[in-house]
């Protein structure tokens, strides 16, 4: 694919929190407009840092940024960056924090400038779209887990974004949420990046899986092939290891 | 924890918080620099009324009523003793003076009305729709947020300590007057104080990764209605009327 879909470029990318390891070594990381990638990891590979990096929120140490072809260095880059690019946080506690949930959802687009009913409808449709009719007026702070993954997605996907990236979504939830997290994602006509343990999750609803390890992306084909017997839930059915 | 009372239906809950919010604050102005006790008891009077046709149910009532009192209560431990004047009579070594209850007894009218008042506003009044008017009555942004965000991490909060009492409980935690007791509590204070800041933080962030510039904006539209104008008509007359007998 040429460059014209390339979404995110990340070279060389170093970071490390003050005083602690290196979290981030030389990391490289492309995207390109459809890729479906599933990221998977030890705790504490850097794989959230990772996410807070593409979205401005830490800055690398050293490397560099690119997206949609342009450099982001300050956080005035940041800010376009952030409506293009939708982040699910892991803790949805994080995520949510207006009283009601139609109020949540609508504030992404009234930060993007929609007027008051444009915001009203587009966080209706969403919340229609992932079967939270009727959810509109619910206390925020008052709803289960899972419908408050699911909440915190329909706040992310309000903002109408081009890219995804959703760290450990499938955490905390049960077979059922996880089913309809499942059929939103395959749904949708976005590229998106995925954080998480699960490997039957990823290996359905993403076209990679890469592994994070050191502070370092690696590739499909830096992986060492292995075998192993093993039994899970499901494990009749044909998947990878990676 | 504080929405207990809102969901209520009397004529006071249906009124628009803007109006409630301006005659609160007119009238806490008057009975804060009122010294008449014909007005003073005239508020007080108002304020009963209002939660009355509010309809707050007298023991929540009571329980909300109860800190201001205490506070008031101390107020009564010295000020008839301090309060220079003419002596109503001795207690040992110790003038009570006459100015010095009356000063206590304004205290605690003008205290007792304005929370009644106070009461009665929040309790008919869900907490996002008060922000949402203090908004709209061009209150500044800063104000309201710390209102909101306040609100709403109060809850938070709540939690993570609940969380943390639970999670020194199922270790068999029991309080005692000991060393070993008040390392735990300053701990779990602690831990909740850091805790709390990580979340602000996160929640920050995730409110940055939305396009958040600064400003709220209010989904709700408030408007005027029949009710809203005769009562707030009502509330003017009743706080010029006070003002009108203080003064004039």
């Amino acid at each position: 694919m040429g460059l014209n879909h390339l979404i995110l470029n990340l070279e060389d990318i170093r970071f490390n929190y003050t005083g602690g390891p290196k979290v981030l070594t030389d990391l490289d990381l492309q995207l390109f407009k459809g890729d479906r990638i599933g990221l998977m990891g030890p705790n504490g590979s850097g794989k959230t840092t990772l996410f807070q990096i593409i979205m401005g929120l830490l800055k690398p140490s050293s490397g560099s940024i690119e997206i949609y072809n342009y450099p982001c260095k300050t956080e005035k880059d940041f800010i376009d960056v952030r409506k293009k690019i939708g982040l699910l946080f892991q803790d949805a506690d994080d995520q949510l924090f207006s009283p009601t949930v139609l109020e949540d959802v609508a504030f992404g687009p009234l930060n993007l400038g929609k007027s008051r009913d444009e915001a009203m409808e587009i966080s209706l449709n969403t919340l229609n779209f992932l079967g939270l009719s009727g959810f509109e007026d619910r206390i925020t702070y008052k709803l289960s887990g899972g419908e408050k993954k699911l909440v915190s997605l329909a706040t992310v996907l309000a903002m109408e974004p081009e890219v995804l990236l959703l760290d450990e979504p499938t955490s905390g939830l049960d077979e059922k949420t996880k089913a309809t997290l499942k059929n939103v994602l395959s749904g949708l006509d976005l590229s998106y990046i995925i954080i998480s343990h699960e490997i039957d999750f990823l290996a359905e609803i993403t076209d990679h899986i890469y592994t994070m390890e050191n502070g370092k992306i690696l590739f499909d084909q830096e992986v060492h092939a292995h075998e192993h017997v093993h039994a899970h839930p499901h494990g009749a059915y044909v998947h990878e290891h990676k | 924890m504080f929405e207990e009372l809102t969901n209520g239906d009397s004529f006071i809950h249906g009124l628009d918080p803007r109006g409630k919010l301006i005659v609160v604050f007119l009238f806490s102005i008057v009975v804060a620099a009122a010294d008449r006790f014909q007005v003073l008891l005239g508020s007080l009077t108002l304020g009963l009324l209002i939660v009355l046709t509010a309809k707050v149910p007298a023991r929540k009532l009571i329980k909300r009523l109860i800190p201001v009192n205490m506070l008031i209560l101390f107020l009564w431990l010295f000020l008839p003793f301090t309060f220079g004047g003419e002596p109503l009579f001795f207690m040992g070594p110790l003038a009570v003076t006459r100015e010095g209850v009356f000063y206590a007894t304004r205290i605690s009218i003008k205290s007792n009305a304005m929370m009644l008042m106070l009461i009665a506003l929040v309790a008919s009044t869900p907490i996002f729709f008060m922000g949402h008017a203090m908004h709209q009555l061009k209150i500044p942004n800063k104000i309201v947020h710390l209102f909101f965000f306040t609100y709403r991490y109060i809850h938070a909060i709540y939690r993570e300590y609940l969380r943390l009492k639970n999670s020194i409980k199922i270790r068999g935690f029991i309080p005692k007057t000991d060393l070993h007791t008040y390392k735990t509590f300053a701990y779990m204070v602690g831990m909740l104080l850091v805790r709390s800041f990580d979340r602000a933080h996160r929640v920050h962030n995730a409110m940055l990764c939305r396009g958040f510039k600064g400003d709220l904006y209010s989904l709700k539209k408030f408007s005027f209605k029949t009710n809203d104008v005769v009562s707030i008509i009502f509330m003017m007359a009743m706080i010029v009327i006070m003002g009108v007998m203080e003064w004039a």
